[in-house]
């Protein structure tokens, strides 16, 4: 095999691992730009991962999977919604709940219903997002090297997978060309400023973690039903953390984002290929070593040292209206 | 924000208040277990009997509550200088470290009374140290101390993997954990104490080290209320801006606050390392470190209220595992429901019922003065 064919898998298998990454970045990037921090990201996703698979077991539906996805992760956005939006809890406390809740009701009941040690049966292609070809894949394979590029990398993904692309441009026209992305901006730096204009802050930041927990729903759909076959076990293994490292990486900004979860999805996918494969000079790295190379960079950004993450000011903080 | 209601009575916040955090906790349980097809009733009835109903039930339930104290007690002293410690399980892995190299060299050739309090400090030294580096870039670079303990935890568990598949692992063993102990790294069980009560303990691993988190909780009692760093710190934790302005060090009292909260995470890994399995194997931990959240939430951040809902929690873990015999759909992963939901009451909606309850004793008050008034116009007449 030649080291183009290598490259080329590499960057196929990192656009497929960064993929949910990015929309549980993205996820995060809404609720935290309105002032309202995410620890959730993995327990919303996790959910919505085992949503989706019960869903496309019973149904054999991979559309009706993502709804239900979807619906499951907003019920958890909306938990969280309501401890820090309404009752003014503590936004981190609340986060780490739901990532317990999610983690213990998704192995119960998969347990009880499927009988499976927690997972959900294996699904069959019909229930499952499938790989889809774009338009000329096949007539352009022969072309040298774009040929290649074409129908190796940028087709043959699932639909999941260019959604979560094309989410990247939505995201940055939402927040930066809306007026719902200026005020979700706002009430993240300054909600006082926001309720002044006499705009409901708590309305806001709900729609913002409404926002959130659609997005985290379809990452979970996506893990379930267009990654794997079904539903596994704490089958999101950290990501919604790494989404969130990535989320301060990219500094809160959309396109940023989309670079850093495929920084964090390339480094995943090299730790995946190099196991057992020693590299010159160095020798074998430890697999170990590739698996917490993102935690360590996101400390190493976080301690200043590659530019400073200033979060949004007001995020974390419960608005109180002044009475 | 506003507080228009009188202050509650000790008893209630301190009592009542976490009883209907736990209560509605449960009830939400309840709900699941009706979910999965099971009678909650029932459910609650094995967990008891399961957890106290025997020597070894109480045995087990005290030893899964030695983990807790240490963790509960960690997370709470950082809770008490406003930090949110979650690396609780990070430190308490990487703390294994202090107590299995101390068990695989020390335990060779000294006995237990000397290797103890060797492996306590070393437990506690290197928790304190992988707590030091979160500690220090919060204080010294303002990166969020909550996320960098979340990711201290996952690099912690790449390297104990890391270190258990490799160096750690005897030659030719294929299992990722260390050798057995020799006598002198594994701690006496506790079956005289459960013998003083009149319950005989078999096979349950309780041990010294649960004495040693009782000594812990009080030591933490003492520093909190009765000395002066503990007063620094709850002067932190309450305002950080009256804290500068009393002169009150920042970067001193986080350090030292996170270093102290570590070390009481690593001292955990001794339950299960010296105490128990007598070997270091991957994942002791467990989820303790989280769970210690839950603890420390319940417990409302006080020793005593840390001990009571550690306690709790061991009764759940214990418990829980014998419901598993007679409900095979309810796994331990019941509790890890439990403990989101408990986090969830008694830590981010803790000001759900408030509101109502101080209501309800500002009536009573209101009630009880008109009626003393009246008796005191009475008395005028």
């Amino acid at each position: 095999m030649d080291s183009f064919t290598t490259i080329l898998q590499l960057f196929d298998s990192t656009i497929r691992l960064s993929a949910p990454l990015l929309l549980a970045c993205l996820a995060g990037l809404y609720s935290e730009r309105a002032g309202i921090f995410d620890i959730g990201l993995e327990g919303k996703m996790l959910a919505g991962a085992f949503a989706a698979g019960a869903v496309a077991t019973w149904f054999g539906s991979a559309y009706l999977a993502l709804l239900a996805a979807i619906l499951v992760s907003v019920a958890l956005g909306l938990v969280h919604g309501f401890a820090s939006i309404t009752h003014r809890g503590n936004q981190i406390v609340s986060g780490v709940a739901i990532n317990f809740i999610a983690a213990g009701t998704t192995v119960i009941l998969g347990q009880a219903w499927f009988s499976q040690g927690g997972r959900t049966p294996s699904l069959p292609n019909a229930a499952r997002f499938n790989p889809i070809n774009l338009p000329g894949a096949e007539a352009m394979r022969s072309v040298p090297v774009i040929g290649p590029v074409y129908s190796e990398l940028i087709s043959g993904h699932s639909v999941l997978v260019y959604l979560a692309f094309l989410l990247v441009p939505f995201t940055w026209w939402a927040l930066y060309r809306t007026r719902f992305g200026l005020r979700l901006r706002a009430v993240g730096e300054n909600p006082a400023a926001v309720d002044t204009a006499g705009i409901s802050v708590p309305w806001l930041r709900y729609r913002a973690v409404i926002c959130c927990g659609v997005l985290c729903g379809i990452a979970g759909a996506y893990l379930a039903t267009a990654q794997g076959a079904g539903f596994v076990k704490d089958m999101t293994a950290g990501k919604g953390y790494i989404a969130l490292a990535a989320l301060i990486f990219a500094k809160w900004r959309p396109v940023q984002a989309m670079f850093a979860c495929l920084l964090f999805g390339f480094l995943d996918a090299v730790g995946i290929r190099m196991q057992g494969h020693p590299l010159p000079l160095i020798g074998e790295v430890p697999v170990q070593f590739m698996q917490a190379l993102p935690y360590i960079l996101t400390v190493v950004l976080l301690a200043g040292f590659i530019g400073k993450a200033i979060p949004p000011k007001a995020g974390g903080v419960a608005y109180v209206k002044e009475r | 924000m506003s507080q228009p209601f009188a202050k509650l009575p000790a008893w209630a916040d301190y009592g009542l208040l976490p009883l209907i955090n736990l209560i509605v906790a449960f009830l939400v349980a309840g709900l699941v277990v009706l979910l999965v097809g099971e009678s909650p009733i029932d459910a609650a009835v094995l967990m008891v009997k399961g957890a106290f109903g025997s020597g070894d039930g109480v045995g087990y339930t005290l030893y899964y509550a030695t983990n807790f104290i240490f963790t509960g007690l960690c997370v709470a002293v950082a809770f008490h200088c406003g930090l949110f410690n979650i690396g609780g399980e990070g430190q308490a892995y990487i703390g294994g470290l202090g107590v299995t190299v101390v068990g695989l060299w020390l335990g060779n050739f000294l006995p237990w009374w000397l290797t103890f309090p060797i492996a306590i400090a070393a437990s506690a030294l290197v928790g304190a140290l992988w707590a030091l580096i979160p500690a220090w870039l919060q204080a010294r670079r303002g990166s969020h101390i909550v996320i960098t303990t979340i990711m201290f935890n996952f690099i912690a568990a790449s390297i104990m993997v890391y270190l258990l598949v490799g160096a750690l692992k005897p030659a030719g063993s294929q299992a990722p954990e260390t050798r057995v102990f020799a006598e002198g790294g594994q701690l006496p069980g506790l079956g005289w104490l459960l013998e003083l009560v009149g319950l005989s303990m078999r096979s349950a691993p309780l041990n010294v080290s649960f004495l040693l988190a009782l000594i812990a909780a009080f030591l933490v009692w003492i520093l909190i209320w009765r000395t002066k760093l503990g007063y620094e710190i709850r002067t932190m934790g309450f305002s950080p801006k009256a804290a500068r302005y009393a002169g009150i060090g920042e970067l001193r009292i986080i350090i030292i606050t996170m270093m102290i909260s570590g070390a009481l995470a690593g001292m955990m890994a001794l339950n299960p390392i010296m105490g128990a399995q007598h070997r270091m194997q991957l994942d002791f931990v467990a989820g303790a470190g989280f769970v210690g959240i839950a603890v420390a939430l319940m417990g409302r951040s006080h020793p005593a209220g840390i001990v009571l809902a550690a306690i709790l929690f061991g009764m759940l873990y214990q418990g829980g595992a014998e419901i598993a015999f007679d409900m095979p759909n309810i796994s331990r992963d019941m509790i890890v429901i439990i403990q989101g939901l408990v986090i969830l009451f008694a830590g981010a909606l803790e000001h759900m019922f408030r509101p109502a309850l101080q209501r309800i004793f500002h009536r009573l008050g209101r009630e009880k003065n008109q009626s003393a008034a009246a008796v005191v116009a009475g008395g005028n007449r």
